[in-house]
């Protein structure tokens, strides 16, 4: 449930923006990270940006989410 | 990378061999908890160092009267319970949210936005939304709540069960029979309050405390990190998780999480009631809260018969030592929320625990 997602800032109005992260794109606020800026890497969590965060540091997370979902279904298949 | 590796593996080596007993690290986050199994990083340990699960899954420590008063809720007709998808399948004394979830009455949200939004689209109905998570959720419910003051949206309200990890980590180290030799620390729990948040652990308790990522070269690491510090016979606090954690957190959501909630003594499953551990809304914010609205209060909960939740999120048993454990309780079945939540101890033993460890 802590699990924060690293996702780039694509729309901005205000705290209320639109998050791309591996292609998916969703609503995030930024209440709690005022200083994000439009294009900016942020983690989301629970739909609010609470932190910046870094292009590689980005790209480790986005890969090890993409293996969990690999994962996942791997299990999925394997248990029904 | 396999530099890395080798030279954690190296302290964690060391350390069992300096210490000759073992050494008992606990982690106290769910995610945490499931990274370092499915990863396999448990098999590749030595006997010597045990990882404990500790309190680390919001829906896990979430004490059962707690479930009981959000499935009173769901039952009434002039109301709609907002939750995160996590606790959807919690069992309660009659049943669960996803039981109840056929009345369409329960709503899954992803946000404390979403359900504020659900209250602007159902004026007649009273939305509660199912507050629950550590340092992480809080700040975006209190959000919501000030968003509901201002907009006077009077439809919404919350039920807060968010918790706090630094008193919990106390009260573990309280008690007499503990086994818990250092903390590896949450990692976006520890984006929001900050690695200096568990200071007062290195230095009242005397426990190394480490924040680490998810990834599972952090996790090794952080236990590379822990070890090397239990050999030197020092506890010190050190964040390994450099890319988002600071020493300070992120103070914006400290002061909105200050703003709207006041620090309240708690009941938690398995460690009983905690001083100042939980966060309830300030009186200023009571209209807001669902307890008050709807005159409910917590009570110590009636344990699930024969599930031994408790003791595992205290680290005291690991799954397989539950008699129900894979036997009625299954991902499937589950009968208490370990098993429940993905991020549940037991859960993440049924899915990847069975392995054997590297001598």
């Amino acid at each position: 449930m802590c699990l924060a997602i690293p996702a780039r800032i694509v729309e901005l109005d205000g705290d209320r923006g639109v998050v791309d992260a591996m292609g998916n794109r969703f609503k995030a606020k930024t209440t709690l990270l005022p200083e994000a800026r439009l294009g900016d890497l942020v983690l989301v969590h629970a739909g609010f940006a609470i932190s910046l965060v870094d292009e590689e540091e980005a790209k480790e997370t986005w890969q090890l989410l993409a293996e969990i979902a690999e994962f996942n279904q791997t299990t999925d298949k394997v248990s029904g | 990378m396999l530099e890395r590796i080798y030279r954690a593996q190296r302290s964690i080596d060391a350390a069992c061999k300096k210490l000759g007993r073992q050494i008992n690290v606990m982690e106290v986050c769910g995610t945490h908890t499931v990274s370092i199994f499915r990863n396999g990083i448990r098999p590749t340990l030595p006997k010597g160092l045990k990882l404990l699960s500790g309190p680390g899954c919001p829906v896990c420590v979430t004490d059962q009267s707690y479930i009981d008063i959000v499935l009173q809720l769901a039952d009434r007709d002039d109301c709609l319970i907002a939750t995160y998808g996590d606790m959807i399948r919690v069992p309660g004394k009659e049943g669960s949210l996803e039981t109840k979830s056929t009345r369409a009455n329960v709503k899954v949200v992803l946000s404390s936005e979403g359900a504020l939004q659900l209250a602007k689209d159902n004026p007649d109905k009273t939305v509660v939304f199912v507050g629950v998570g550590f340092e992480t959720t809080a700040p975006a419910t209190a959000v919501a709540v000030k968003e509901a003051a201002a907009g006077s949206v009077e439809n919404f309200c919350v039920l807060s069960g968010h918790k706090l990890v630094v008193p919990a980590m106390r009260a573990l180290l309280s008690e007499k029979n503990h086994n818990i030799d250092a903390f590896l620390c949450p990692g976006h729990v520890s984006v929001i309050i900050g690695y200096q948040a568990f200071k007062e652990i290195v230095e009242d308790f005397g426990r190394p405390c480490v924040v680490a990522g998810f990834e599972p070269l952090q996790i090794i690491q952080g236990l590379g990190e822990i070890c090397q510090q239990l050999s030197n016979g020092k506890a010190e606090l050190k964040s390994i998780y450099t890319a988002v954690v600071t020493e300070q957190g992120n103070t914006s959501a400290q002061k909105i999480i200050a703003e709207c909630f006041d620090e309240a003594d708690g009941y938690w499953r398995g460690l009983g009631k905690i001083e100042k551990s939980t966060l309830k809304l300030k009186d200023k914010y009571s209209q807001f809260d669902a307890f008050g609205r709807f005159d409910m209060t917590e009570t110590p909960g009636e344990e699930i018969n024969g599930c031994r939740c408790g003791e595992v999120l205290c680290g005291l048993i690991e799954p397989p030592e539950c008699g129900l454990f894979e036997e009625s309780c299954t991902p499937r079945t589950p009968v208490g929320p370990c098993m429940v939540s993905s991020e549940g101890t037991c859960s993440a033993w049924f899915k990847y625990g069975r392995k054997k460890r590297r001598e």
